[in-house]
Formats: structure tokens, C-alpha cells, sequence
């Protein structure tokens, strides 16, 4: 022990006020290490407000939508002869596009336009028209005031995705048509409005990004929720109570435990792969249906709320059980009356964490069928809403963005949204219910 | 207790479901995902215009749409098969062993495959197939030799095109637009190099120097894509040197991203591809089970619909969204009619 700096002598006595240099140095050591913590911290606020910005700047063009609003007649003739076509709606798309093409000559506007330019401006009508007819036959022969979405580039030239320089002349939309859309939105035909239809509404074809909405899949992922929650919170706490507070310690249930830790592990598309093979291949239920879906994830969900609601009936303290014991409840008694209203926050809590991820769960999907073209119709009752074929809300954003038309990427982004908001909730769910209903002991 | 109760109504909830689920109303299709958006918009009018449902189209891959369609006959199996490409014989076996025997196939029409580049990026504006070749095949002929592919940049082997980094974005091997760019540009221009006679010359059989003349390198220059154009197009975005390879419908969409280049002296559109002049184009097919006819409703009404002129025409929506219209339509719609099977007969 002859190292100087240990030496009483050579140390200086540095005061309450005078540091010395080695106080200095842990000083800026912590100083710096609180540094690092908080460039820590803002890095992560940076990418998450990056994240938000580029969310909200793609995704809300979504929720706007152009429309053109037009009043015109449609006679009794007219339907009758529409509806003996094969391709009904692309007769009531020529009856709309006549009609707007004689109102702008009416109005004598100063650009000039034909009909194909029209026919570019205009989306896919047809089907919005016949379904209104169908619903209201008294409306024949009378004016009817129709506000239909536009083409999905008009949409883009409005919001800015398309500008003037960098159109290049396609079969979609020309150079000449800006003029047009100028002129039509002067005249307050062509104007934006919010797009109901994109929250209400189902899939549409690949031609048809304006028709396109999430409602369908909303409720596909509704359905395939509900079958998550009913099958896995049962099942999942069941079996937690039971190695939690039953079950002997042996190498059987440490076998138990360490493969539960490992499923929580397993990446979601084997979950697919299982769900093809057992519940469509070997029991035959439909395919791209929620029940499917919501098994396969229900497989995925277990581990996670089987763990959490272990951690929480590991929480309550064995003093009450002691307590309950004492006073001459049954083990079960014990359990049902005492610990598990005590441990209900935290099972909860961890459900809702559970079903978030699931419904924010892509992969297993992609193998059960439920990706493409499959939110096109809203169940018709509340069990076929469990066995009709439909999509779920990643699905559905995983499918817009990986079709060629620029408008359903923007569709995409909206999804994400939407999808955002839906798991906001749900976590906010989670932390009230924890901070109101737990226990500290 | 409540628990015992809830698990057991949450089972019955699904033994129901299940039990109503057995009757299944809707046409089912699987399969490529280049013949998905046409199926799709054939879908979707479908259920405007008629009183069916409005049948459900998933994606996957031709390869994986057929398998799946090959399990089997029921309700609980695909109707319809989409593929960028014609049925193996393989398949059809296969389909025979699981009991799918009466197939009908119907040729719905033609896509172009183009080649495309960032709109600000390299000249990239004509190609041959022997260019592509010597970009990305495995073994090219270089000075008379079979040797491995060492060209870096294009104007190593052709210096009419840009002095720029070889990066090419090619379908991966479970899409059918990859077989088609074996068959019609790989092939192609190791036959116009001379590749392919010196390989049969230094000693291989046809057979084996076909199968090294579609090896594509594997140093990185050339990146296999398993999703879709999107993903191409994205990587393409990433890289101003990349050459992507798209449908024609695709790149028609993205014009302000994309720039194309000719084949041959050919640029690629509805109407050089219909004339056969641009060479790299493939029929698009879908198949179907005739044992589900009349069994699935609509199943039969949309096949018809899907070829009909009004659909499938040069003046339809397919044909609109960039689908080259079949100039014998006619023949498919009557043996749609017919419900002819692969093989023969009715």
C-alpha cells in the first residue's frame, strides 16, 4: 500500500465548500451520465414525433375526400333499361357522366372538355347510384342530388400528391384535365368533404380507391376480439389460478411454466401456420373467417395473460390466504373470494395489453386467408359475423398498401389512424384501470 | 365456478358458429397477386351487380393459390385459382390425387412484364434481352468463355448504356412473373449472346445449359422480391441505380415515380403487347373446379362475368386499369359456357 493518493499526507483535506479534484470527477462523471439519459430519452421523443408527423401528414388526406356534387334525373326508362344490362352500373355511370357534361355546358364554362375527360375525373358512381336507386324506386324520374367521389387523382391534385410539374400525361389523367378540375371546383361542383365512407365502408376494387372504407374490417377485428376474450381470459386465468395456487411444484409443472415462457416467445406467424393446419385443414372451419382468426390469436394471447395474471396472484400477499384459511374458507373459498378480486386489476390489465397486441397482429392472419380482397360486405347477422369471410384492420392496411394505385397508400396511412386510435383506447383503458383499482400492500 | 360456465358457453358460442358456418355462399378465389387487382374489380362489380355476394380474393402467390386449390373438393376448398401462368402437369396430378379432377381454365388475358427505373435515375431507356442477361446471369460469355458474370456496371458489356452500378429488382421465385422473365429475357439472351451454344459446346446437355442459362448470380447485384411491386418500387425509391421489373398495369399507375424502358425497340403498352410486338408479355389464367358448380352459388355466373366483353373487352374496366384485353375472348367465353375441362371434353 504505497500508492500516493492513499497516503493521508499527500491527500489535500478538501473543505464542505472546496472540492477536490476526484469529487470533481465523480461529479462530472454523474453529470454526464444524467447527459447521456436525457439525449437518451429525446432520441426516442424524436423518432416518436417523426413517427406521429409522417403518420398524420400521410393519413389524414384519407379522412377528405372530393366529391362532386350534382343534381340530375334519372326516368323510369332509363333504370328499366340500365337494369336489363349485364354491367348495370356502367350505365348509370354514363347517365352521371352525360348529366355532369350537360350541366357544365349549361354553366358555359371557359375550358374546353369532352367526355373522356370527364370520364377521367369521375371515379366509380355506378354502384353508389344503383344501390340508391334499388333502395328508393319513388325517386325515379325525379332530380336527385348526389354528392360521388371523384377519382383518386383529382383527390391527389387537390391535397398536393399530384402537382402540375409532375404529371406526366397518362390514360388516368392528363394535363388538360387540371384545367378542368380548376374550373369545376370555381364552380363549387367539385369540392372536399369529409369521407364517411372511408370509416363506415368496405374494401373496393383496385380501381376504386375513393369507394374504399374500413368499416368492414373494423368489425372483422371486433369479432375475432371477442373470440380472443372469451376463449383466452377464462382459459388463461383458469390455468394461471391453477399452477399459481393449486398445483404441487414438480419437474411436470416447471415444465409447464418454462414452456408458457417460451410459447409467449414463439413468432405470431406459427400461430398462422398452426390455425391453417388444425382449424381449417384438420377441423374444417371457413376460411378467412373471424372465428379462425380469432383462435389462432387467441393461441398468441394466452401466454401473455397467463403470465400476467400469475404475476398478479403472486402479488397478493399470503396473508390474506393465511387470513381466509384461518377464519375456515375452503383453498378454493380462498382463492374465488379473496385473491382473485384482489388480483382482478392486474388480470385485466394484462388482458387488455393482450388484446391490443392481437389486434394489431398481421402475420398469422396472412396465412388464414383473411388478406386481399375479403372486406367487401358486412356480416349479415351477429353468428355470421363470426364465419363470413373478412379481413381485420392490419389486414386491410397491409392489403391498401400493397396496391398499385398512389390513393390507397394514403388509405393506408388513414388505416393506421384509425388503428392507433383504437389501441390509444385501449391501453388508456389499462392504465385507469390499474391506477384506480390497485392495491399497494 | 363462473369461469367453468363461461368456457363453456364461449365452446358453444363456437360449435354453433361453426355448424352455421357449413354452407358457405360466396365464391372463394386464391392465388397470384398480379391477377388479384383484376379479380378484385371483377369482384367488386360482380356484387353491385348482381344479387351474389360478393365473392372474397386473396392473395399469395400463383403457386400457393394452386396448391391450396388442388386439396381438395368442398366447401371448406377454393372455387378459383388466379396464376400468372399456365397450371404444371405436376399440379394437375396433384389436383388428381386430392380429387380435383374436372378443371376448367379460363384465359382471362395478357400483361406486359416491364422493365422500369427511378424517373430521375440512369438513362436506362432501351434494353435487349442479351443486356439483361449479361447484367444478371450467373455465367455469361465474355471473350469467348464461359465464365462467372463479372460485369459491375452496364457499359462493361454494352456502351450505349449508362456507365452505372448493375442493381436489379427481380420477382421472387414463387411469383409467375419470374418464370416468364426466365422464359422470355433470360433465355432469350443467352441464346442472342451466344452463351447458351457455348455451353452446350463445352459439353453440357440442352437441358442442363437451359437450367444455367435462368441461374441469376447470387453477389448481391441482383435482389430476389417475395412481395409485391410495391416493394419494388419502394427499393427502386431507395436506389436511383435500380432496375425494377413490374406489370405494365403498375407502372401505368405510377408514372411520376417510374420510368420505362423498351425491349427490343419496343416500349411497352396495351397496344405493342397486343400485337405480340413487345416481347416480354404472359397470359394471365384463372382455374376452376367444375364439381363446384352449382353447388357454390354464382360460381358459374361469375366466371361468365369475368370474361364477359363488358369486363374483360378492350373497352372494360380490366382493360382500363391495364390489363391487355385477349383478342380470342371468344373462344374463352364459349368454353366458359361449355364448362370445358383441361384434358378435354365437357
Amino acid at each position: 500500500m504505497t500508492d500516493a493518493s492513499l497516503s493521508p499526507a499527500a491527500a489535500p483535506r478538501a473543505g464542505l465548500i472546496a472540492t477536490d479534484a476526484r469529487t470533481r470527477k465523480r461529479n462530472a462523471a454523474e453529470k454526464r451520465f444524467r447527459a447521456y439519459g436525457i439525449c437518451a430519452i429525446g432520441v426516442g421523443l424524436l423518432f416518436l414525433v417523426f413517427l406521429f408527423t409522417s403518420i398524420l401528414r400521410s393519413g389524414l388526406p384519407a379522412f377528405t375526400q372530393t366529391v362532386i356534387d350534382i343534381e340530375f334525373t334519372v326516368t323510369q326508362e332509363q333504370f328499366d333499361t340500365a337494369e336489363g344490362k349485364m354491367l348495370k352500373t356502367k350505365e348509370y355511370e354514363k347517365l352521371f357522366i352525360a348529366a355532369l357534361e350537360g350541366q357544365l355546358q349549361e354553366r358555359g364554362l371557359e375550358v374546353a372538355f369532352d367526355g373522356k375527360a370527364i370520364q377521367r375525373l369521375v371515379g366509380k358512381p355506378g354502384g353508389t347510384i344503383r344501390s340508391y336507386l334499388q333502395a328508393n324506386p319513388d325517386r325515379l324520374g325525379a332530380p336527385i342530388s348526389f354528392e360521388l367521389a371523384a377519382a383518386s387523382r383529382v383527390d391527389g391534385y387537390l391535397n398536393g400528391r399530384i402537382t402540375r410539374d409532375s404529371l406526366v400525361d397518362s390514360r388516368f389523367l392528363q394535363a388538360s384535365d387540371l384545367d378542368l378540375i380548376d374550373a369545376l371546383q370555381q364552380a363549387d361542383i367539385i369540392k372536399g368533404a369529409f369521407n364517411w365512407n372511408f370509416i363506415t365502408g368496405t374494401d373496393s376494387g383496385v380501381d376504386n380507391p375513393g369507394g374504399a372504407g374500413l368499416g368492414a374490417s373494423v368489425i372483422g377485428s371486433f369479432f375475432m376480439m371477442l373470440v380472443v376474450l372469451f376463449l383466452s381470459l377464462p382459459i388463461g386465468v383458469a390455468a394461471s389460478i391453477y399452477l399459481e395456487e393449486f398445483a404441487p411444484k414438480n419437474r411436470w409443472t416447471d415444465l409447464i411454466e418454462v414452456n408458457i415462457s417460451n410459447l409467449a416467445a414463439v413468432p405470431s406467424i406459427v400461430f398462422g401456420i398452426l390455425g391453417l393446419a388444425v382449424f381449417i385443414q384438420f377441423a374444417g372451419l371457413p376460411q378467412s373467417a373471424p372465428l379462425v382468426g380469432g383462435l389462432v390469436l387467441t393461441l398468441m394471447t394466452l401466454p401473455t395473460i397467463i403470465i400476467s395474471t400469475r404475476a398478479s396472484l403472486a402479488a397478493v400477499p399470503p396473508s390474506i390466504r393465511d387470513a381466509a384459511l384461518g377464519v375456515g374458507a375452503s383453498k378454493m373459498q380462498s382463492v374465488f373470494h379473496h385473491v382473485l378480486p384482489l388480483a382482478m386489476p392486474g388480470i385485466l390489465t394484462g388482458t387488455i395489453i393482450g388484446l391490443a397486441q392481437a389486434l394489431g397482429e398481421t402475420a398469422p392472419l396472412l396465412l388464414i386467408g383473411m388478406v386481399g380482397f375479403v372486406a367487401r360486405e358486412y356480416p349479415e347477422g351477429f353468428l355470421s359475423g363470426f364465419t363470413d369471410a373478412n379481413s381485420a384492420m392490419p389486414a386491410q392496411i397491409y392489403t391498401w398498401a400493397s396496391r398499385a394505385d398512389p390513393g390507397f397508400y394514403e388509405k393506408a396511412w388513414g388505416g393506421i389512424i384509425i388503428l392507433l386510435l383504437f389501441l390509444i383506447t385501449m391501453n388508456a383503458i389499462a392504465v385507469v384501470l390499474r391506477r384506480r383499482f390497485e392495491r399497494r400492500w | 365456478m363462473s369461469f367453468v360456465k363461461l368456457t363453456t358457453s364461449a365452446l358453444a358460442i363456437s360449435a354453433v358458429a361453426a355448424t352455421a358456418a357449413m354452407a358457405r355462399d360466396q365464391v372463394q378465389i386464391a392465388g397470384s397477386s398480379t391477377v388479384l387487382p383484376y379479380a378484385s374489380i371483377v369482384a367488386e362489380a360482380f356484387g353491385e351487380n348482381f344479387d351474389f355476394p360478393t365473392p372474397v380474393v386473396e392473395s399469395g402467390g400463383s403457386s400457393s393459390g394452386l396448391k391450396r386449390f388442388c386439396e381438395g373438393v368442398g366447401e371448406n376448398t377454393i372455387d378459383i385459382a388466379n396464376a400468372s401462368r399456365q397450371i404444371r402437369d405436376k399440379e394437375i396430378k396433384a389436383c388428381a390425387d386430392a380429387g380435383v379432377t374436372d378443371i376448367i381454365e379460363v384465359r382471362i388475358g395478357y400483361d406486359g412484364i416491364v422493365f422500369a427505373s427511378q424517373t430521375n435515375g440512369p438513362a436506362y431507356d432501351a434494353f435487349e434481352a442479351s443486356d439483361i442477361f449479361n447484367a444478371l446471369g450467373a455465367k455469361v460469355l465474355v471473350d469467348g468463355a464461359i465464365v462467372d458474370n463479372p460485369h459491375k456496371q452496364w457499359a462493361d458489356f454494352n456502351g450505349d448504356l449508362p456507365a452505372a452500378d448493375i442493381v436489379a429488382f427481380i420477382p421472387g421465385t414463387k411469383h409467375g412473373t419470374r418464370e416468364v422473365f426466365e422464359d422470355k429475357v433470360l433465355l432469350k439472351g443467352c441464346e442472342d449472346t451466344g452463351a447458351m451454344a457455348a455451353m452446350i459446346e463445352a459439353g453440357m446437355s440442352e437441358d442442363d445449359a437451359e437450367d444455367a442459362c435462368i441461374d441469376v448470380r447470387q453477389d448481391g447485384v441482383s435482389v430476389d422480391i417475395d412481395g409485391d411491386y410495391t416493394e419494388t418500387l419502394a427499393r427502386i425509391d431507395a436506389n436511383p441505380n435500380g432496375i425494377g421489373i413490374f406489370g405494365l398495369a403498375f407502372y401505368e399507375n405510377n408514372t411520376d415515380k417510374l420510368k420505362v424502358a423498351t425491349m427490343g425497340g419496343v416500349s411497352p403498352s396495351t397496344e405493342t403487347i397486343s400485337t405480340g410486338e413487345y416481347p416480354v408479355s404472359r397470359p394471365l389464367f384463372f382455374y376452376m373446379k367444375k364439381a363446384h358448380i352449382g353447388v357454390i352459388p354464382g360460381l358459374k355466373e361469375f366466371a361468365s362475368f369475368f370474361v364477359a366483353d363488358e369486363i374483360a373487352g378492350g373497352e372494360g374496366p380490366l382493360a382500363e386499369y391495364g390489363l391487355v384485353a385477349d383478342p380470342e375472348l371468344g373462344a374463352t367465353q364459349a368454353a366458359v359456357e361449355a364448362e370445358a375441362t383441361i384434358g378435354g371434353g365437357s
